[in-house]
């Protein structure tokens, strides 16, 4: 009973996806649509979508997995992901709208006029996105393991089947509205239930046990704690601007303006959804701490509705649960596969096939390999395995906007030594996590947390190697500055550039 | 005293209307052709901006970037609120709305530096 109306709730966000996907393929097939959006979709269905699309996996299940395990100082995850928007707000928001590029790899190439640099930064998005997918679909995985009992495969491919059908049906690239509604699915799928879950807590005298144990309610604790602390800050911080799906969203923008508020909105919808997970975390460590010892941490959230409730409420619960986790998998993964295999076509493939099949074959690839190093890693908590994609990004893309933005000695060279120096060291350490290296020492907390390391030196090698080639700065970097700082009001030549599409 | 006839010489004054409208550009153009002038007012909004982004930076560095000092250095784990553990409050909580302020802070700032310099601009255009 409990499996087969969990099954329908998952089975009924997976088929309204598809037929949204195929709905989507009749009105809107080409990016151009991303135009038609954005002179209607104002900053407040715009921060709803961008929301939609960010809250991941690791939002949903893996926060409320970490905090079960390791207490207070998992809480830094959410603040680093909200806190990550505020300085996309104050540094890269309206500038990244009124360069209209569409992906970074266009950025790259508006910025310092240089193919090599765009090449450079495709690579990165294939790599940063294939690491972000990877915990989307173990995720799924493990939910549908959680409620059904399936064999984990079963949950990873039914998402990337999804996802694939759309991406080949051109759908959910442009559904604004889609994403939006995700958001707030996402939003009530955990709010209800933890609501529910609050009552019947009090109910039961507000049970505590477990919840004193130093290690996990004080701060801190930990070997290397601080370090691994303000590397988690800074990676979190600095990488949720080099994320290829968030940037995309920028887009569907008016003007510089309208970035800005819709930015201060997806901070205000990121501050209501992260106040849940703390809350099922804690009534984790209450009603299901066994789960510690099993290593199943991440299915805290799918699991306590059982534990607290019993019944048909709890099936209902859980089955809302899962379809929320559903919602979640299947709105990033889109978001990722769209953005990846944009990419592929455009600058891998696109010698040897016509931008739509190469847009088909690029999201073959992306999501089968992404399926592929999901089976390979099971076991590593979701929420760290994204945390690595928002270091590689914090050490590549983000010098790259912050500097490209804001100092107008960057050159290609500099450009593309940052996101190579930054990219492969980053990397290693992404490698060397998934591949199963276990470090101890200091060795092991720098490849658990890279950022604090990797990110200044790829802002130095960035402007190092920029200031020693400083005799080939860009020919129209005076011209590109007007265009990424002026307000649309004033009317003013800003250059010739357009993207590809 | 050569017997050459003076070249006849014109004289004219730039203190005209016409020759001062010519030499004179609109801010726009300024910006458009990339003079040095041009350029100091990109430099102008781009400094403002860059400054404000800068305060909210330190803002948030002082705020939440010291928190994990605090805790090391002071025995804030044992303070409860609401019997919640002072730590759980403020990491769980309390930075959500800090966040959402310097957020509304920033944007309204920042709407304000750009009105300004579009200001700037055009009101050098109307003939004084």
């Amino acid at each position: 009973m409990r499996e087969l109306t969990a099954l329908l709730a998952v089975t009924i966000v997976a088929t309204a996806t598809l037929a949204v996907g195929a709905f989507g393929l009749r009105v809107s097939r080409t990016t151009s649509d991303f135009f038609v959006a954005s002179r209607r979709v104002g900053p407040f269905l715009n921060a709803s979508a961008i929301g939609g699309e960010y809250l991941s996996a690791a939002s949903f299940l893996g926060v409320a997995g970490l905090v079960l395990l390791r207490g207070v100082d998992m809480l830094w995850y959410p603040i680093g992901w909200t806190a990550g928007y505020l300085l996309l707000l104050v540094f890269v928001a309206a500038p990244l709208r009124r360069s209209g590029a569409y992906t970074l790899p266009d950025f790259a190439e508006f910025r310092v006029e240089s193919q090599a640099a765009r090449q450079v930064a495709s690579w990165l998005v294939c790599l940063i996105g294939a690491l972000y997918l990877v915990p989307q679909f173990q995720g799924a995985g493990l939910t549908l393991s959680a409620i059904t009992g399936a064999p984990t495969w079963v949950g990873a491919a039914l998402v990337a089947f999804v996802v694939l059908v759309n991406v080949a049906a051109g759908g959910m690239r442009s559904v604004t509205l889609v994403q939006a509604f995700q958001y707030w699915i996402k939003l009530c799928a955990l709010l209800v239930p933890a609501l529910l879950l609050w009552l019947a807590w009090h109910h039961h005298g507000s049970p505590s046990h477990h919840l004193h144990s130093s290690d996990w309610v004080e701060p801190l604790r930990g070997p290397h704690a601080t370090y691994l602390t303000y590397s988690l800050i800074l990676a979190t911080f600095l990488g949720t601007m080099g994320l290829p799906h968030v940037v995309v969203r920028f887009y569907t923008n008016h003007d510089g303006t309208s970035a800005r508020r819709t930015t201060l909105g997806v901070l205000a919808m990121l501050s209501m959804f992260y106040l849940l997970p703390t809350a099922y975390g804690a009534l984790g460590r209450v009603y299901a701490s066994d789960l510690i010892g099993s290593g199943r941490t991440d299915s805290v959230v799918l699991e306590l509705p059982e534990r607290v409730l019993g019944g048909t409420g709890a099936t209902l619960l859980t089955a809302l649960l899962g379809a929320g986790a559903f919602a979640a998998f299947l709105s990033t993964s889109s978001g990722l596969v769209v953005s990846v295999s944009g990419v592929l076509s455009q600058d891998v493939l696109s010698r040897r096939f016509d931008s739509v099949t190469g847009f088909r074959i690029g999201g073959v690839v992306a999501a089968g390999g992404a399926l592929v190093l999901a089976e390979g890693t099971q076991g590593l908590p979701v929420a760290h395995a994204v945390e690595l994609a928002f270091a590689v990004a914090a050490s590549t893309f983000c010098p790259l906007l912050l500097l490209g933005i804001w100092w107008r000695g960057l050159t290609a060279l500099g450009a593309m030594a940052g996101m190579v120096g930054g990219g492969i060291l980053s990397g290693t350490a992404v490698v060397a996590v998934m591949v199963g290296v276990h470090a101890t020492g200091w060795a092991g907390a720098l490849l658990a947390q890279p950022a604090l390391l990797t990110v200044p030196v790829a802002f130095m090698t960035m402007v190092g190697v920029s200031l020693a080639d400083r005799a080939r700065v860009p020919l129209h970097v005076g011209r590109a500055m007007v265009r990424l700082h002026l307000p649309e009001t004033v009317d003013v030549d800003r250059g010739s550039y357009a993207p590809m599409s | 005293m050569s017997d050459e006839p003076i070249a006849r010489v014109r004289i004219t004054s730039p203190r005209t209307r016409a020759a001062r409208s010519r030499t004179r550009r609109s801010n726009a153009a300024e910006i458009d052709a990339l003079t040095r002038l041009g350029e100091v007012y990109v430099q102008s909004l781009m400094r403002a901006q860059l400054r404000l982004a800068g305060y909210v930076v330190l803002l948030l560095a002082a705020s939440i970037g010291l928190l994990p000092v605090v805790f090391q250095l002071l025995p804030v784990s044992h303070v409860h609120l609401l019997g919640i553990p002072l730590p759980w409050l403020l990491l769980g909580v309390a930075v959500y709305p800090w966040l959402l302020g310097l957020a509304w802070w920033y944007v309204r700032r920042a709407e304000r530096n750009e009105a300004a310099f579009v200001d700037l601009v055009e009101h050098r255009e109307d003939p004084a």
